[in-house]
């Protein structure tokens, strides 16, 4: 009886959770334009896709900027957080207190006031500082993700390396670096899927010149329907689903790391 | 000499977190106690006008609106999400993983796909109401309305509360449990005086992740609400956007992080009460 009961609640709510994607990705192959009609099967809205320049356009924009900012952001958080991890207790208290400040600020007032800096400094707001702004929003997370492996790290083992003749940069590439290694992925990996899934703080800081695929789906969405849409996102939706798995499945035997 | 000297090589990121996450928001306050035209500096001169402008009723109840939605949908989501939790905390292992992925399957879809997918549900001529008038039931109305923002506000928050309570739950050593019901506590009594008082944190930081998104959004309402109930988040982007007022929106902006500051302040008290009141017992 009572599993009973927890089953029902269950489904329920996985019902809730999956109804609105089911609609979406069946509404992608509606031939009927209509939302709540189905006029047949059709593969029509996925060659509109590509042959749309904005939705290409978006999606090179969202990929380009992805790439770049997990990538600066990793290799600068990471030496941030070697950096931080060696200074002395106070300050290091200061720097991750003002770290943590993007990650603790709703994403609305981080994206208005890097906007007020670009504007006051007559900075174009543009591909160049949406990048940025990306770039600050993924760094705290890096740091965040990389510091516990730092600290759990065996200080001796840097040391051993030193005394036995290697550089400092030896050792950082030998030993520093490996040991930390799985910090440094999953921010990496964190910091990928916080710029692609972001809006908010790209939609105040991209000006009118470059859209990203987010900012694309909300000024559709606002316009009107377009069944285009349900068929970036079954696209979408497919790609980030198949990626998870593989990611869940390489880390399945070590760490779970679930985003 | 040496660990003083490798502090340095974080110098770079320090210099770059001023610029890019110090200055900004002194911009904002800075902005927030002025007025006169923003590209001119010199022009610029004290005041608090703006606040005085948060202050007048109709802003006022968009501020109340916001605190009241969010509250409401934090309040749902741990109705709903709390047995959720403790299901899949109590589900044997092999099931339970594939449980908690198809939990967290849907938030891998992207934040506006997903709202953009309600909006084709619950438009009035959306699949629900033809369902509905299929079964000959009478049609529903709520979008775009308070009902449709709330429903949005659960529907992408949701996992938010589950994950730290499934968390919690599952840390919690299943030999208490047992003690408990040995002592003679039914299930509800050991619920209510064991599992309930040791989830405490995923419960804390359960409200946080869910209300602290939820009080500052705009694109919820803004396509779930059609623009009828205005939240304090489309007053900020409107300022910034459209009417072109940074002081007023850098005041909105000023009160919305004052308040989130506060409410985690209040929850991380009563996230430590449990064992300052431990520490009393013994």
């Amino acid at each position: 009886m009572q599993k009973a009961v927890k089953r029902i609640y269950m489904s329920i709510v996985f019902l809730f959770l999956y109804a609105p994607i089911i609609v979406l990705i069946v509404f992608s192959f509606n031939k009927s334009k209509s939302r709540g009609q189905w006029g047949g099967f059709t593969f029509d809205w996925y060659f509109d896709l590509f042959k749309d320049r904005q939705i290409r356009e978006a999606l090179y924009f969202t990929l380009l900027i992805a790439v770049i900012s997990t990538l600066v952001s990793t290799i600068v958080g990471t030496i941030a957080a070697l950096g931080i991890s060696n200074m002395s207790k106070i300050g290091r208290t200061v720097v991750l207190n003002i770290n943590n400040l993007p990650v603790l600020n709703p994403d609305i007032v981080t994206g208005v006031a890097l906007m007020t800096l670009f504007i006051s400094t007559r900075i174009e707001l543009g591909f160049v500082t949406m990048l940025i702004a990306h770039i600050v929003f993924s760094i705290p997370y890096v740091i965040l993700a990389v510091l516990p492996k730092i600290r759990q790290m065996n200080k001796h083992t840097a040391e051993a390396a030193l005394d036995l003749g290697a550089t400092p940069a030896y050792a950082m590439r030998k030993v520093i670096i490996p040991e930390i290694m799985p910090g440094i992925i999953s921010g990496a990996l964190i910091a990928f899927t916080l710029s692609i899934d972001d809006f908010v703080i790209s939609f105040f800081t991209a000006g009118t010149s470059v859209t990203n695929l987010s900012i694309l789906v909300y000024s559709m969405a606002r316009r009107g329907v377009k069944p285009t849409i349900n068929a970036l996102s079954t696209l979408m939706f497919t790609t980030v689903l198949i990626l998870m798995l593989i990611i869940n499945k390489k880390t399945d035997k070590g760490e779970d790391i679930i985003i | 000499m040496q660990q003083r000297g490798r502090g340095r090589i974080a110098y770079p990121y320090i210099i770059w977190m001023a610029i890019f996450i110090v200055v900004p928001l002194i911009l904002i306050l800075f902005y927030s106690f002025t007025e006169g035209d923003i590209h001119n500096l010199k022009d610029l001169k004290f005041s608090v006008s703006s606040y005085k402008k948060v202050l007048e009723p109709i802003y006022l109840k968009v501020i109340g609106n916001s605190f009241v939605l969010a509250g409401i949908s934090t309040l749902i989501c741990l109705i709903i999400g709390y047995p959720v939790a403790m299901i899949i905390a109590n589900t044997d292992v092999k099931h339970r993983n594939l449980l908690l992925m198809l939990f967290l399957v849907p938030i891998w879809m992207n934040f506006l796909l997903r709202t953009y997918a309600w909006m084709s549900l619950l438009s009035p001529n959306g699949l629900i109401n033809r369902l509905l008038l299929w079964l000959g039931l009478p049609k529903i109305e709520i979008m775009p309305g308070k009902t449709a923002v709330l429903l949005g506000m659960v529907y992408n928050f949701l996992p938010f509360m589950v994950l730290p309570i499934y968390t919690v739950l599952s840390k919690i050593d299943k030999h208490v449990i047992e003690a408990a019901n040995d002592l003679g506590g039914n299930s509800v009594i050991t619920f209510i005086r064991v599992i309930l008082p040791l989830s405490v944190p995923g419960i804390v930081s359960g409200i946080t992740m869910v209300f602290l998104p939820a009080v500052s959004t705009f694109v919820i309402s803004g396509l779930l609400g059609g623009g009828k109930t205005p939240l304090i988040g489309d007053l900020i982007e409107q300022q910034f956007l459209s009417s072109r007022d940074w002081h007023f929106g850098s005041s909105l902006s000023i009160i919305l992080m004052i308040m989130i500051l506060i409410s985690m302040a209040v929850m991380s008290r009563i996230d430590k009460s449990p064992p300052e009141e431990e520490r009393r017992k013994i």
